[in-house]
């Protein structure tokens, strides 16, 4: 198979490096493909048969041969697992006091759960792998198409797809069945974007309608190398007709239809050819894991590892030590009824001394637990489905709830202390309306769509400052049509191909208009209403349907999205559209005075502005700065570095129009969020591209500034006033001075920072002078750390990204929608996306999407606090439980000569962690509600409460540490008291050392489970089942685990251990006193501070009006009980 | 710019990406609604206790309240219950069985004997058990305590012929397999105690001691089992195996009876099961009420009369022989009495503290609950 097509496919795919000729230099890495069953052009350089692979996507991970080895290794590059590894292995090795089953078992089943959980994702990835590599493909081969298998594809087959097919590789797009040369696209599965693209045929191939025509296509394609880049491609093909030089045609992303995608709106494309395949196409090379981002909870965790690592070290060193010095005298050491063997004796001392203390770090070793990290993990991964089950979070619009992306940072919705959020789509509907415009002067207003009529021209203009005169006129024609033309809008009609023409013309607006960027849908729309209608783009002539119902058809050519020159009525004009601050220093004449009050006073009202400017070429500067341009696009390295300078040329002595205004609401509650958020003590900080005053404007409307709010400017307009270094030094004392006032309230220190993209690049800029003028960039963060809310103005996308509070490292969300986003959303502890109308980049890169910026009050007060809650209880809880599991033994090491002996029976040190006490801790950690959720919502400040990782401080650790340590006390030393010779039974027989450890295992079982039975507020019937429940597991299991002679154990020193224990009253007696007396210390602490001190969350509950009755109902039950007691 | 961000730590292609396919019905599925249960949008009915001091407050005084009259209750029964107890080492020189315990060897054929006299307060009503006990020996050392075969200890003949590697060094003596095999058993309590009763009119009367029901029903039934079946030949079925190191007797000849012989001896039963800590005592012998008008050990003078065979001066030990009457709750035990009455007095007490501090805050609190 393999062979035969090889005959008839010549495409011939090189690899080198390109001799740098001017302009091409540092290119090394390009590929080379050559399509058609031509000789590679004479005169072309030598070049080296490169193997690309083939078109099998794989995205599976194992094979069935390497899965055990393979996973395997994976699992135990883990730290924690490699630990678990080695603690087994010293145990397999050296003669230790427990069996390698109790800590063998727990370390095989998580690594079992977690391969078997990774087989079958793996499976499941096969299957798919498979699905699609089979899956049936037409290839052009000897002029015909013959259908084959995905996964035989190569790089340089010409491939003909269908409609609704899905792209089997990255194609170049040579040819359409639709006569403009294009072709509709989706890209759903890739950036989940559903909207209909328009990819472009090559030029010069789009006429090829025929396989045959496309077979006899002579050419090469060079590319870059495979990036993941879904949005960049640069290329160019150079086809080859007969003798004559190659013509080059450049490629850019609008010529590659991406593995992936789906064809839509369009019966089939010919002639589309492979450039990348298999693992090289974008979509594999997108699909792969993002950094990990590390919780602070995390951070915490493994630092308490350390810390108990340090203790365990130390218990096994004092044990080792204490043995050696008690066994001094030989009768201590080798009594007469118990010797060593011979083996032993001659051991070196050093030895012996060296495999003792690895035997007390074994028997000592479940002070770290395995199960500690399958716990979390579960935790996190099961939490994390109330995240997208939440009806509240779902949006009827979208029809899309929550989406988590990562769950390991479900625990950092509640600690975010600074929010940074996108303004447009965020804050704001990004829903634009066309409000008003401003042609040199004058202001037109377009009347409110009626019912997406289209009004007459003459009615819809509204003229306030009527000045008629030719020259106006001129400009205003020029205007309009600058509007019409210089955008990326494109045209999507209804129903079918011809459906816009017909539309159209019989008046009926059946096409809409859509773009990635809705300013320009607005404007264009807005233009519709002013009598201008932009109706398609065709053969790279825009053809617009003018006031007078003619249709123009412009030749116009795109330079970038702001600007286009166009050839209109025998002149070459150049429109440029964009922010003021970049079209106002380019601008030569114009009423730039009175636009620019003009789109001043629009910021303040919170429109978003545009301006317009023109300018005439002649012919020759027209040529010219065509020449510059295609020149810049054809290269294949630092094209966009070169086209900017190109525009640098061409971009200057303008004429200024005009300016627009476009309102975008803000999103429904977005000012209730935003004060929840500032009552939670989070900070926020808005990052926009907006002008100062619409953002400030936004700011005021979504309540991010109140009239209360002192607002300090930290912007250019200042800074040419004064020198950055006073304004710096001036703000910090105003901030400094208020503090000192107002004390402690934090009401009055309310303070709003005003920052735009240039004074904060010079702000964050490392200074070169010396340290005398001081850090910039610390006087800056001081004075961001006062303020409540910032500002930040006139952002390059970049620069979001670029916003880090160091020193502190508080944490930070970052919330967007749009790609501009994504960058930030990257940076941030959190990223948070919105699916909102600007694609899906930002939701597909952040850790959560959500689909309204008013989701977020509920993910963070809700969500956020309940994960953190949760998460730090059960980092604590585990290491408390742990603790009161392994101190006892080691007080035991103290009186059985530190002889390594156990406390506790195999089946008792191996399931502990594994089943009695790991389910009650595992659904406390999913659904615990301190705070019922309505509270939560109600009362944002209790967010505070929490607050830099309250719960897992030191001293709350130290607390729990502690009471480990109490409650072991109390377990060993209250048994030994009762066991010092004594009898227990009433029949006088004795009880030996297994009954003891029987004894104290049944106290701490049921100690630490009651412990988290006090430390549970939210008591439904799962918690009754599994509480209870997993106590009466314990006794079945030991009732089951004593009661019969298991034969396949050597031992038999649990048979009727526990059965004889029940039988005898003062054990029952002493287990009910023991687990009072553990418990009681930690029951006075929570009443004392409930009492005395209570916290905001503390006093939530009481208040909770379900709860209140409780209370009133017991505290008068017992002042009845009170008064009879004391009458 | 957004592509570079990527990084690729496991080298692996995340789930979602498999494919175009997968990533459809994630959408599918993704774009339905979330069900509305109760337990999907956290909304289970639940019970929310809260622990304040008003209703910790009754909880405390309860505890004190049960927990005082118990510890009293077991106080009283402790005290109740006579003990008494004789250490007959003799590491004085004073002492009857010092000359013994001087030159006690383990090679010595001819037993020594030395007899201790000790008077009784108070008659002793029901029934008295004796008890031997060491100090200082430690029966919970962890090589000590694996020391054993359990499956030769049940009979098993395989186990009989071979015994278990944890028993070494006490497994094999001159290449015969030791039955029963490991330092527990090698060690084995061997001195013998009898009483006599000195009548006051000088006739020693000798105390009958019942050796049976000092183990456990189940280990002398289930646990421990001779190998040979039930009516066996005993020294048959031990046939090829050597006595341990340090015993007198082969297994087979502990005691005359058959149900007391061999590995159900009770004696060796009891030893068998190891002690909790360095200091123990384990039941030797019952001594039967026999009359009820008589008190089954009368006031007056006693005579212990010891075989003294064990060697415990070595590693410091002490022996002790214990006589004590048995309750409901068992021996003489203050410490869970005094325990009780303890925490059940600190709980009443810290229920006065937690009252005052109730009516001293709570107020305030309520005040701010019930303006809310």
């Amino acid at each position: 198979m393999y062979f035969q097509r090889a005959s008839y496919t010549t495409v011939h795919v090189v690899e080198r490096h390109l001799i740098p000729c001017a302009g091409e230099e540092n290119w090394v890495d390009s590929r080379t493909v050559y399509i058609g069953h031509k000789e590679p052009p004479p005169g072309a350089e030598a070049y080296i048969p490169q193997r690309y692979p083939d078109n099998r996507i794989v995205s599976s991970k194992y094979t069935f041969w390497n899965f055990i080895p393979k996973n395997l290794f994976e699992q135990f590059r883990r730290i924690a697992n490699f630990y678990f590894l080695l603690i087994f292995l010293v145990q397999l090795i050296i003669d230790t006091p427990t069996s390698p089953v109790t800590s063998g078992l727990p370390l095989f089943f998580v690594i079992t759960v977690t391969a078997i959980k990774q087989g079958y994702e793996d499976w499941l990835r096969h299957k798919a792998d498979c699905s699609i590599n089979e899956c049936p493909v037409d290839v052009v081969q000897q002029g015909k198409a013959v259908r084959t298998q995905s996964h035989k594809l190569r790089v340089g087959d010409i491939v003909m797809v269908r409609e609704d097919d899905t792209f089997p590789c990255d194609l170049i797009f040579l040819s359409s069945s639709r006569d403009d040369g294009t072709c509709y696209v989706t890209t759903t599965s890739l950036d989940g974007e559903s909207s209909h693209k328009t990819y472009y045929a090559v030029p010069d191939t789009m006429a090829f309608k025929t396989e045959h025509e496309v077979d006899s296509l002579h050419a090469t394609i060079e590319c870059e190398q495979p990036q993941p880049d879904l949005y960049k491609f640069v290329g160019r093909i150079n086809i080859y007709k007969d003798k004559e030089e190659p013509v080059s045609r450049t490629l850019g992303a609008e010529n590659l239809l991406l593995r992936g995608a789906t064809l839509k709106n369009t019966q089939h494309i010919y002639g589309t050819v492979a450039v990348y395949t298999g693992m090289e196409t974008k979509m594999a090379l997108n699909y792969q894991s993002k950094s990990q981002k590390r919780s602070a909870v995390e951070k915490s965790m493994n630092a308490f590892l350390i810390v108990y690592l340090c203790i365990l070290i130390s218990k096994a060193l004092i044990n080792t030590v204490l043995k050696y010095a008690w066994q001094w005298s030989p009768d201590r050491d080798e009594p007469w009824y118990n010797h060593r063997t011979e083996h032993e004796r001659q051991r070196h001392v050093v030895i012996r001394a060296f495999t003792d203390f690895l035997a007390f770090m074994v028997l000592f070793n479940y002070i770290i637990p395995v199960s500690m990290y399958v716990t979390v993990e579960m935790q996190k991964f099961l939490g994390s489905y109330f995240i997208t089950w939440d009806e509240e979070m779902f949006d009827e619009e979208l029809g899309q709830g929550a989406q988590v992306n990562t769950s390991d940072l479900n625990e950092e919705l509640g600690q975010v202390e600074y929010v940074f959020t996108d303004k447009t789509g965020t804050l704001t509907e990004n829903n634009m309306e066309f409000i008003e415009c401003c042609v040199d002067g004058n202001v037109y207003i377009p009347h409110a769509i009626c019912n997406g009529q289209i009004l007459s021209a003459a009615s819809s203009i509204d003229m306030i400052d009527s000045s008629p005169g030719g020259y106006r006129r001129e400009y205003e024609d020029l205007f309009f049509r600058a509007l019409c033309l210089c955008h990326t809008v494109q045209v999507k009609e209804e129903e079918t191909v011809d459906g816009i023409k017909r539309g159209i013309h019989q008046g009926r607006p059946t096409s809409f208009y859509i773009s990635s960027s809705p300013d320009e849908v607005a404007l264009v729309e807005g233009m519709k209403r002013l009598g201008y209608t932009y109706l398609r783009l065709k053969d790279n002539h825009m053809e617009i349907l003018n006031k007078d119902d003619e249709i123009e058809s412009v030749l116009a050519m795109f330079c970038s999205l702001l600007l286009c020159v166009s050839v209109f009525s025998g002149e070459y004009l150049l429109f440029c559209k964009g922010a003021d601050s970049s079209i106002f220093p380019r601008v030569v004449s114009g009423k730039v005075e009175q636009v620019k009050a003009h789109v001043e006073q629009n910021a303040v009202e919170g429109l978003r502005t545009l301006c317009v400017a023109y300018r005439r070429l002649s012919e020759s500067e027209y040529r010219e700065a065509c020449h510059h341009l295609t020149e810049a696009m054809l290269a294949l390295q630092d094209r966009e570095q070169r086209l900017a300078q190109a525009y640098d040329v061409i971009e200057r002595d303008f004429v200024l129009l005009g300016a627009t205004a476009v309102e975008d609401r803000l999103q429904e509650k977005a000012a209730d969020t935003i004060e929840s958020l500032h009552k939670a003590g989070i900070k926020v900080w808005v990052l926009t591209g907006d002008k100062m005053e619409t953002a400030a404007a936004t700011c005021y409307a979504s309540k991010l500034f109140r009239r209360s709010t002192q607002i300090l400017e930290l912007t250019k307009k200042r800074t040419k006033e004064q020198s950055l270094h006073d304004v710096l030094f001036e703000l910090n004392r105003t901030v400094l001075r208020q503090r000192s006032i107002s004390g402690l309230s934090v009401d009055c220190l309310d303070f709003g920072l005003i920052i735009d993209g240039a004074t904060l690049s010079a702000v964050l800029k490392p200074t070169q002078e010396v340290s005398g003028h001081g850090n910039y960039r610390e006087i800056f963060l001081e004075i961001c750390r006062n303020c409540s809310a910032v500002l930040c103005c006139r952002m390059a996308p970049l620069q979001k990204a670029q916003i880090k509070l160091s020193k502190e490292h508080p944490i930070t969300l970052a919330i967007g929608d749009g790609a501009n986003d994504v960058s930030m959303i990257l940076e941030a502890h959190v990223g948070i996306g919105i699916m909102g109308k600007e694609g899906r980049q930002a939701a597909r890169n952040s850790d959560y999407a959500i689909p309204k910026f008013k989701h977020l009050k509920k993910m963070l007060l809700v969500h956020g606090h309940y994960y953190y809650i949760r998460i730090a209880e059960l980092v604590q809880y585990f290491f408390y439980k742990n603790v009161c599991f392994i101190f006892p033994q080691f007080l035991y090491q103290f009186f059985c000569g530190f002889s390594q002996q156990p406390l506790y029976d195999t089946a008792y040190l191996t399931l502990y962690n594994i089943s009695f006490t790991s389910l009650p801790i595992l659904l406390y950690s999913l659904v615990e509600q301190h705070v019922t959720i309505d509270a939560l919502k109600r009362e944002p400040s209790l967010y505070r409460d929490i607050a830099k990782n309250s719960l897992l401080r030191w001293p709350v650790f130290l607390y729990w540490t502690c009471l480990g340590l109490f409650d072991a006390v109390t377990f060993f030393f209250g048994a030994y008291f009762l066991f010092d010779n004594t009898t227990f039974t009433s029949n006088g027989q004795m009880f030996g050392n297994w009954t003891f450890g029987t004894l104290i295992f049944t106290v701490l079982v049921f100690t630490v489970t009651l412990k988290l039975a006090l430390d549970t507020r939210h008591w439904t019937w799962i918690n009754h089942f599994v509480i209870w429940g997993s106590l009466l597991f314990y006794v079945i299991f030991s009732l089951l685990w004593g009661g019969i002679i298991w034969p396949f154990l050597n031992y038999q020193r649990m048979y009727y251990v526990f059965m004889q224990m029940l039988s005898s009253g003062p054990a029952w007696l002493s287990i009910i006193l023991l687990i009072t007396v553990s418990l009681l210390p930690d029951v006075i602490k929570k009443v004392l501070c409930r009492a005395i001190c209570p916290t905001a969350t503390e006093r939530a509950q009481v208040k909770s009006p379900q709860r209140k009755s409780v209370l009133f109902y017991s505290e008068n039950g017992f002042h009845v009980l009170l008064q009879s007691v004391f009458s | 710019m957004m592509a570079s961000s990527y990084k690729d730590e496991d080298g692996h292609i995340s789930v979602s990406g498999s494919g175009a396919p997968a990533g459809a019905v994630g959408d599918s599925l993704r774009s339905k609604k979330p069900e509305n249960t109760a337990f999907k949008q956290q909304r289970l009915p639940a019970w929310q206790p809260i622990l304040t001091a008003g209703t910790v407050l009754p909880a405390f005084f309860i505890i004190g309240l049960i927990f005082i009259p118990i510890g009293i209750g077991l106080y009283v029964t402790s005290n109740n219950i006579k003990e008494f107890e004789i250490d007959y080492t003799g590491v004085d020189v004073s002492s009857p069985c010092f000359d013994c315990s001087q030159k006690l060897s383990w090679n010595s054929t001819r037993p020594c004997t030395c007899s201790i006299t000790f008077q009784l307060d108070q008659p002793y009503e029901s029934n008295v058990f004796m008890y031997y006990g060491l100090s200082n020996f430690y029966q919970n050392h962890r090589r000590y305590v694996k020391s054993r075969d359990d499956s030769q200890l049940n009979g098993n003949e395989e186990s009989l012929r071979k015994p278990s590697k944890e028993c070494e060094p006490y497994g094999k003596h001159s290449n015969k397999p030791i039955a029963p095999c490991g330092a527990i058993a090698n060690s084995m309590f061997n001195d013998t105690l009898e009483l006599f009763y000195n009548e006051p009119n000088g006739t020693r009367v000798q105390i009958p001691l019942t050796a049976t029901g000092i183990a456990w029903w189940t280990d002398k039934h289930v646990k421990f089992r001779n190998p040979g079946g039930e009516n066996g030949n005993l020294t048959a079925a031990f046939q090829g195996t050597a006595k341990p190191v340090n015993w007198r007797r082969p297994v087979y000849e502990l005691d005359a009876d058959p149900d007391n012989n061999g590995f159900i001896n009770e004696d060796f039963i009891v030893w068998m099961r190891t002690a909790a800590l360095p200091t123990f005592r384990k039941l030797y012998r019952i001594i039967q009420r026999r009359n009820n008008l008589l008190p089954t050990l009368p006031r007056g003078n006693y005579t212990l009369e010891v075989v003294y065979n064990y060697p415990v001066r070595s590693f410091e030990g002490r022996k002790r022989m214990i006589l004590s009457t048995i309750s409901w709750m068992g021996g003489k035990n203050p410490f869970l009495g005094i325990a009780y009455i303890t925490v059940g007095s600190v709980c009443f007490l810290l229920g006065v503290v937690l009252l005052i501090i109730h009516h001293k805050y709570g107020n305030r609190t309520n005040g701010a609950d019930i303006s809310h």
